[in-house]
């Protein structure tokens, strides 16, 4: 018997999304009802982890109308997206809050990107004050107060909850759009910065010859054709 | 300046209109041409002043940064101003350009969590229902010995009880009056524990009252015992109503039914396997 096939029906059997830590929970408790069941009593969060990420994955290739996922790190089976139109005939339409604005969408995402942030940081990414969306995020439990910044006022510091995850299907942070390229690292400054209003910037011909890494941006009016 | 304010946008702050602006000018952020855009986003604050829109402080210190940053480019290279201590990492342009990069990013990746949004609303978690064990509970039949068995042992209990009391009672019951306690309580209860029906009783009359009430109903078809396993306690629950009105002639289809509505043998005998 395969651990994933097991977890497979446990899950098909689940009334709620489960943990790793829930799956596990059940496999020791099966092996302690019964012997045949003794194999998988003490398997590893990773073994069980992996097991599921198999099961998941075969869902994924099979092309079926449901598939396995992990959101917030709870298990569970859902329909695709695009079986919507029946499975809602069916079931209902859910209760789910309105949309979300997008000045709400902008701080959720940097936010969610480089938290912990104060609300002054996310200000400035945005270059425009925050006070009312912040409201309505920590509201709608997408964000909450997550500690203190250690400088001057220790001003609070936010991040992203479980449901924030929930809410968009996550399984973690790591699982964001481009995580690891808006997590933290700083812009990087290209070579040269051609800002220079042709004929304004009138640099005179000695400056043209040298062309140390400073004086690279205040290239000849040439190099940038100007519609 | 007449095209302005026919497409004039509502701008979430002074970035969004400046990557507005950009866009327009279909370079790329790295590229833009600073002086250009200054004037270009100078202009449009004055079309917000001519339609009286309230212009936030925000888009004012912005239009700052932008004159600053002009009127710097406007002298040539050797005579423009060091300020001291300024590093490379200082410069105003520079400073600009990284602010709406990374605006920038944060905005497409808002509209990423957008589509992520609008997607999730279309998906469906699978919560299978609870199991209701039922027909575990209905296996054994429970035969008419079995009832006098419970039920004597319900009236050695009692009688012990008269042996120490030993008070006459008048008989309040009436085998009629008992079944309509009986059909009111299983209405309102849907599992009854056989001793449960003669928890109030005092007398052994009663309890063979309320015994016969019992009986009565089951050959009435309004209920029916159960038992959960062997040698546990009977139970007493609602009949189902389809129960077929011909007793003796039972059709065939119905033979796989009668575990569960099976009329307990009546006084006309049984047939137990001993």
């Amino acid at each position: 018997m395969e651990l994933k096939n097991i977890l497979e029906s446990v899950l098909f059997s689940a009334q709620e999304p489960l943990s790793v830590k829930d799956l596990r929970e059940v496999l020791k408790t099966a092996a302690e009802q019964s012997p045949e069941a003794a194999e998988f009593k003490k398997a590893s969060p990773e073994l069980v982890t992996s097991a599921l990420e198999a099961l998941a994955q075969e869902h994924g290739v099979s092309g079926r109308s449901y598939r396995i996922v992990s959101v917030a790190e709870r298990w569970q089976f859902v329909t695709q997206p695009e079986y919507a139109p029946w499975v809602k005939a069916l079931v209902g339409e859910r209760a789910r809050p309105t949309r979300l604005s997008q000045p709400a969408l902008e701080t959720l995402a940097i936010i969610a990107y480089r938290q912990p942030i104060t609300r002054a940081e996310v200000e400035q990414v945005r270059g425009v004050a925050i006070d009312g969306v912040l409201q309505t995020l920590l509201e709608r439990g997408l964000v909450e107060q997550v500690g203190v910044a250690e400088v001057i006022g220790r001003p609070k510091t936010y991040g992203t909850t479980a449901t924030f995850l929930e809410y968009f299907g996550l399984r973690a942070l790591e699982d964001l759009p481009a995580a690891d390229e808006l997590r933290r690292i700083p812009v990087a400054k290209p070579e040269a910065l051609l800002t220079v209003d042709p004929g304004l910037a009138t640099a005179p011909p000695e400056q043209l010859q040298p062309a140390p890494a400073e004086a690279a941006p205040q290239a000849p009016a040439e190099a940038q054709p100007n519609p | 300046m007449s095209d302005y304010k026919v497409k004039f946008e509502v701008f979430e702050g002074p970035l969004d209109l400046l990557l507005y602006l950009i866009k327009k000018q279909e370079v790329d952020i790295y590229e833009v041409n600073l002086t250009q855009l200054a004037s270009q986003f100078i202009e449009y604050i004055e079309v917000m002043r001519m339609l009286d829109l309230d212009i936030a402080g925000e888009f004012l210190v912005m239009a700052s940064t932008l004159m600053y940053i002009k009127s710097r480019e406007l002298l040539p290279v050797d005579q423009q101003v060091q300020v001291e201590g300024e590093e490379d990492e200082d410069d105003p342009r520079w400073e600009l350009i990284r602010q709406l990069v990374e605006y920038k990013k944060f905005k497409d990746a808002a509209a990423q969590l957008q589509q992520l949004e609008s997607r999730q609303e279309h998906v469906y978690r699978r919560e299978a229902p609870k199991p209701v064990f039922e027909a575990e509970l209905q296996k054994p039949d429970v035969s008419i010995f079995d009832l006098i068995n419970a039920v004597n042992t319900i009236l050695k209990r009692v009688t012990d009880r008269e042996g120490e009391a030993r008070e006459i009672y008048e008989d309040k019951w009436s085998v009629s009056e008992k079944i309509e306690m009986l059909a009111k309580l299983i209405g309102s209860k849907p599992r009854l524990k056989f001793s449960e029906l003669f928890e109030g009783a005092t007398s052994r009359t009663e309890v063979v009252v309320t015994f016969l009430a019992m009986l009565e109903l089951i050959r009435m078809r309004q209920i029916v015992c159960v038992q959960s396993d062997h040698f546990a306690e009977i139970e007493i629950t609602k009949a189902e109503p389809q129960t077929p009105t011909v007793p003796t002639e039972i059709p065939e289809q119905a033979i796989f039914e009668d575990e569960t509505a099976k009329p307990v043998p009546s006084e006309s005998g049984p047939t137990p396997a001993n």
